[in-house]
């Protein structure tokens, strides 16, 4: 296992390392410079700047630069914010964004988990048409307008929750709603399958065969079972968590990650884009070593190398 | 003797959207201490379904048992609730199923599975379960049984899996072991390692065995008794003696013709023509008569009654009423009828070897 993980962290360097050069030099063809909307600077000024920042050097140069001053750590000074480090921005941003990012995640496993389970042991009752319903509702509608019309009506019409911004526990609720939407309802839907397939499953009928009760069944030998393929979507989902984040950070006027990257796109700031691009490839890297390690928990099977069998 | 299980009457059906289908109308048999009774019949004959009824697992919707009787002991477990029969599943009577290969969780220690049913019916603590699992796994010839309690079943072979579900089954020393054709998935000699097992353990144990399977070759090896099983009923039961020997019920015929054995090179198979009915739409008589050579007009209108042949033989063919006339059974079954090379059927568990 040891020497499994291992190697799966030199191939995730790897990966790393291509995804900071792909994304230097599609930055690179993004039309304009950082200070071309500052009206006020005069054209020394501009070739001033740039050469602080060596902007006027061939890109391959600032390429490898910029590399270089990566493998040392160092992502750069912000240029909006001049002379802020990137790493320190990150640091001030990451809190809000990853604690938005976990609620979501862990309500919306949870509360997606239950109703799935649900679901496919009252298969075509009521319960379970009603689960369904919600599940597609919550595929089918985009997070900013389920974001706006609980901003208008739990904000705005019945002031039960603050409309926007970060400050406690009341501000985090619609923005977890929103980013968890989607998490309810992809396992939601994916786990009643997955239960209906393994309530088939012969080894069931053995369980039941012992003289199990119906809980002990579920419990003991269906869930488990049924929550393998539920860890391969887990890797996407996150995914499509921290880009969903993006977008409700803005609603709310959170000042998260999300808020901050969209923000570096607009205004040109390439060392915040770098940065925060870097930092959710990583991330991103790192869940799916997460997601693997789990599979080799949860299913004897996949155990690797190391293990028997 | 006496009776340990006794299944009067009984009707399954199950309720799908074409409509009813029946897939068990009124089957009578019993199974008396100690004994082996081997069910026989194609597939769809109703063999399972009989024998998932007795434990009540018929999943219900869409299946349900809509008559009959089926007495253990005092009881009647058609009419137990849900929580009677689960204290009756697994420590009075247990089941093996088909597939070893898909029968055990795979991603539970084979341990636990064994222990399962100890924690639950005989209140064991996890020590002593664990003990008494080890005693098992032993039992149903596991080399370093200590050792493999805690590999998962992928670690095991097609047979061993399928001794550790007879482990499980055996886990709490249940009067009545239902066996649903444990030897069908499993290659030749695996069989009838398997085969022998289970008859040492009976005679070890002492335990009644319904042993559910297509293959009469497995019959000869283990069974007491033959239930014959055609479209839902049984068409013909008695001692192997007297199913191997003399087979009365035109079916059985059918069934030993198509059986191959070793001294009958000289002879080709025979095919039972046709195909079983839509028990959708039982027809009406005898559901037999359509592929039967020797059908007479009563079989397509009356059902045939059990006809007494000796004390432990019946069989429910309109060939056995006193004004039907005699007829010749195809030359093979005849030979076999006349005593004439009693052959040995070519799964020899008798012969198996003992490690798989």
């Amino acid at each position: 296992m040891g020497r499994y993980i291992g190697g799966r962290i030199i191939s995730m360097l790897i990966t790393f390392l291509i995804i900071a050069s792909l994304t230097f030099f599609l930055m690179k063809l993004l039309p304009g410079t950082p200070f071309n909307n500052q009206d006020k600077l005069t054209e020394t000024q501009i070739v001033q700047l740039n050469d602080k920042y060596g902007l006027n050097d061939p890109v391959p140069v600032q390429y490898f630069n910029y590399m270089k001053n990566l493998l040392s750590g160092d992502l750069g000074v912000s240029f909006q914010q001049d002379g802020r480090e990137v790493s320190t921005i990150i640091g001030e941003r990451i809190g809000p964004s990853a604690y938005l990012g976990l609620q979501s995640l862990v309500v919306g496993t949870i509360i997606g988990l239950f109703l799935g389970i649900i679901a496919a042991l009252k298969h075509n009752s009521f319960l379970d048409y009603g689960t369904m319903v919600i599940a597609v509702l919550g595929i089918s509608i985009p997070n900013f307008v389920i974001a706006g019309l609980m901003q208008y009506w739990l904000g705005v019409k019945w002031q039960l929750l603050p409309v926007a911004y970060w400050d406690g526990f009341a501000y985090t609720i619609m923005p977890t709603i929103a980013i968890a939407s989607i998490v309810v309802a992809t396992i939601a839907r994916f786990m009643r399958t997955e239960m209906l397939e393994v309530l088939g499953q012969d080894y069931i009928t053995t369980a039941k065969a012992k003289g199990l009760s119906s809980t002990a069944v579920v419990i003991r030998h269906t869930i488990r079972n049924a929550s393998i393929p539920i860890i391969t979507i887990m890797g996407p989902l996150v995914v499509g968590l921290m880009t969903g984040t993006l977008v409700i950070e803005q609603i709310f006027v959170i000042p998260g990650l999300g808020e901050k990257f969209v923000n570096s796109i607009l205004t040109n700031d390439f060392p915040i884009i770098m940065g925060t691009t870097l930092f959710f490839s990583l991330l991103f890297i790192v869940v799916i070593l997460l997601v693997d390690i789990m599979y080799g928990i949860i299913d004897p099977r996949i155990r690797l190398a190391g293990g028997k069998g | 003797m006496e009776k340990i299980l006794e299944v009067n009457d009984l009707h399954v059906s199950f309720d799908t959207f074409a409509g009813e289908v029946q897939a068990v109308r009124g089957v009578n048999f019993h199974l008396n201490k100690g004994e082996t009774l081997a069910i026989v019949g194609e597939s769809g004959s109703g063999k399972s379904v009989t024998s998932k009824a007795v434990m009540r697992l018929i999943p219900n919707p869409p299946g349900r048992i809509k008559e009959g009787e089926i007495k253990f002991g005092d009881r009647d477990l058609a009419q137990l609730s849900e929580k009677e029969m689960q204290k009756i599943r697994g420590s009075e009577i247990s089941m093996i199923f088909q597939d070893p290969m898909t029968s055990l969780n795979p991603t539970m220690t084979i341990g636990k599975q064994i222990m399962e049913g100890l924690v639950k019916h005989q209140n064991m603590s996890k020590s002593e379960a664990k003990e008494r699992a080890i005693e098992l796994l032993k039992l149903v010839g596991i080399p370093n049984a200590e050792g493999r309690i805690n590999e998962f079943p992928h670690q095991f072979s097609g047979g061993m899996r399928q001794r550790v579900v007879i482990a499980i089954a055996l886990a709490c020393n249940p009067r009545v072991l239902i066996a649903d054709e444990p030897t069908t998935a499993l290659d030749v000699t695996i069989q009838a390692q398997i085969l022998e097992l289970l008859n040492d353990l009976q005679e070890k144990m002492g335990t009644s065995i319904i042993f559910i399977t297509h293959d009469l070759g497995v019959v000869a090896n283990i069974a007491d008794r033959v239930a014959v099983m055609y479209a839902g009923k049984i068409v013909e039961t008695g001692t192997v003696d007297e199913i191997f020997y003399n087979p009365q019920h035109p079916y059985t015929w059918g069934l030993l013709g198509s059986m191959p054995s070793l001294d009958s090179t000289d002879e080709e198979l025979i095919a039972i023509p046709g195909s079983p009915p839509d028990l959708l739409d039982p027809p009406k008589g005898d559901a037999f008569a359509p592929r039967n050579p020797y059908a007479m007009k009563i079989d397509t209108e009356m059902e045939p009654p059990l006809f007494k042949i000796s004390d432990t033989h019946y069989a429910a063919t309109w060939l056995l009423h006193e004004k039907a006339p005699k007829v010749e059974p195809p030359a093979a079954i005849k030979k076999r009828m006349q005593g004439m090379a009693p052959s040995e059927p070519i799964i020899g568990a008798k012969d198996g070897g003992k490690n798989v």
